[in-house]
């Protein structure tokens, strides 16, 4: 479905992509892992043309996309999650889903429209609730529920998932874990995450990408990733060695 | 004429020129809250406005239910041409950049505007006459109905548009956080784009309507561009209810202080009041401290 090849970004005179090449199949979840800084949100970015890449080629459902603008990189089907939730705070909570659903917008689909806000609805009662709340009172799991929401308003054949557990307390980012692989048994999405939390992004995903300073190191199926001793170490905090002074 | 009724007649006026700062107020932060800049040439369309107008009407003769809407379309278009020409070809741009830009703008449109009505000041007969209606004493100029009626329909229609229609919540979403809202698909750009041509449109309302009690010279427009500017920084930049209060405070306060100070001091109270904003609160009476604080482009 996605396959971007050997794609370089810069940030000024820094080169926060290295020639970085991975793809993502119809129906696969793919997790990207690494740390602080790596580069895993400037892949997201350099997909969806927040931060256009200088150099390589991304080719979604066939065409180019490389250079586009955002919003019509949105148009054409890939919808990301941003990095802390970004939901419009001072809006309502179903403002936001609307404006999810903005390039989809017509008087002519309006009732299928209100239809898309049910079903996101159903799909997290506790939006039905909070409808007419302003969306920047809503609790962090809640937020980042609407945030997930607002994009799946668009449709998307692909979702771009950026740290979906940032700054949630364990136990609701258990929840919210549990949503995405809902999302994917139930509405069949095809999903790119990159998340710090590498144990339960692996969990979730099929596949797996570690990016270390810009650069892939290491492809391989998520469970070949949670038993590789190396991403053990450094992503998943066993076999430490303990250190006594 | 005793002091009471004197008072009621300088709050009147305040009231209505009060309501022609409060649009131009408007205009301003429609813009800031889209790209964050200052548009310094909003008094300029609000000169535009008026002069338009009084092209329309005085010169050609066209009755005044065909002179406005075709006004107001012409600043809309002026708008557009301003953003196309000057604000989207800039490659990198940066707050200060596109605030001189706005700088030139208003320079080159008071430019042409001499070019084309001269110096004189013109002249644009009141809507419904001049015969002034008795009210608590102090005698209610028709024209001050209907400044405050289309600053009212004007501020009614604006809510309308920003909370109901889907452009309009698009517009917020730039103006509250501009990645989120290029990640809804939303074309930036041509939020910018409407932006301009929304603030031409309604500062050109403002000169339309002020143009019969102030007359209208190709100079007029940086005076009340800056009391105009003055009430969005007293309401609170990109403040929308902050700025009509403020508009209609700042009006009242002037024309208070010209009647029972000094005529001369008009100006200087309301520069005063953006000056005494700017020193204590800069984030204006309505303001949080965070979003006055410049956003990035």
């Amino acid at each position: 479905m996605l396959r971007i090849k050997n794609i370089n970004t810069y940030y000024g005179k820094v080169h926060a992509l290295k020639n970085v090449s991975i793809h993502v199949n119809v129906g696969e979840i793919v997790a990207l892992i690494g740390a602080n800084g790596a580069g895993k949100t400037t892949v997201l970015n350099s997909i969806s043309g927040i931060t256009p890449p200088r150099e390589g080629e991304a080719i979604f459902k066939g065409v180019n996309i490389l250079g586009l603008p955002t919003d019509q990189i949105v148009k054409m089907g890939i919808s990301q999650i941003p990095e802390g939730r970004q939901i419009f705070a001072p809006l309502t909570v179903s403002t936001n889903l609307e404006l999810g659903a903005y390039h989809r917008y017509s008087r002519k689909n309006k009732s299928s429209l209100k239809k898309d806000i049910e079903d996101v609805f159903s799909f997290f009662p506790i939006l039905r609730e909070r409808r007419n709340q302003i969306a920047g009172t809503l609790s962090g799991g809640e937020q980042q529920m609407l945030a997930i929401g607002r994009a799946l308003m668009s449709k998307p054949s692909l979702l771009l998932l950026d740290e979906p557990s940032m700054g949630l307390a364990p136990m609701i980012s258990k929840d919210i874990f549990r949503m995405i692989s809902r999302l994917k048994d139930e509405l069949k999405t095809t999903i790119l995450i990159v998340e710090q939390n590498a144990k339960a992004a692996l969990q979730l995903a099929d596949r797996g990408y570690v990016i270390e300073t810009g650069k892939i190191i290491m492809e391989e199926s998520s469970k070949g990733l949670l038993n590789n001793k190396e991403v053990q170490r450094a992503y998943l905090g066993k076999e430490k060695k303990e250190i006594w002074e | 004429m005793p002091l009471y009724s004197q008072i009621i007649q300088y709050v009147l006026s305040g009231i209505t020129i009060g309501s022609v700062y409060a649009i131009i107020a408007l205009g301003f932060n429609i813009i800031y809250n889209s790209t964050s800049i200052i548009n310094f040439a909003q008094g300029e369309f609000v000169m535009l406005g008026g002069l338009t107008m009084i092209f329309f009407t005085v010169m050609l003769k066209f009755p005044l239910v065909i002179g406005f809407p075709l006004t107001v379309l012409v600043l809309t278009l002026i708008g557009i041409i301003m953003e196309r020409f000057t604000i989207s070809p800039i490659k990198k741009p940066t707050v200060v950049t596109l605030i001189i830009v706005t700088i030139a703008v208003s320079i080159l449109f008071k430019g042409v505007a001499m070019l084309v009505w001269g110096k004189d000041t013109h002249f644009l007969p009141p809507f419904s006459g001049e015969k002034g209606i008795a009210f608590m004493g102090a005698s209610l100029n028709p024209q001050y109905i209907w400044v405050v009626g289309i600053t009212v329909v004007v501020v009614v229609l604006l809510s309308i548009f920003f909370k109901y229609t889907i452009i309009g919540k698009a517009m917020t979403a730039c103006a509250v956080n501009r990645t989120a809202a290029s990640l809804m698909g939303i074309n930036v750009k041509r939020m910018v784009l409407l932006s301009f041509a929304l603030s031409a449109a309604i500062g050109g309302i403002a000169g339309i309507i002020i143009a019969p009690i102030t007359l209208m010279a190709y100079d007029n427009g940086a005076m009340l561009g800056l009391k105009g500017f003055g009430a969005a920084v007293l309401g609170g930049l990109g403040n929308f209810y902050g700025a009509i209060f403020a508009g209609l405070l700042l009006g009242v306060m002037e024309s208070l202080g010209a009647g029972l100070i000094h005529s001369g001091y008009k100006d200087a109270i309301a520069l005063l009041v953006l000056l005494l904003v700017l020193f204590i609160k800069p984030s204006g009476i309505f303001g949080v401290t965070e979003v006055s604080g410049f956003k990035k482009f």
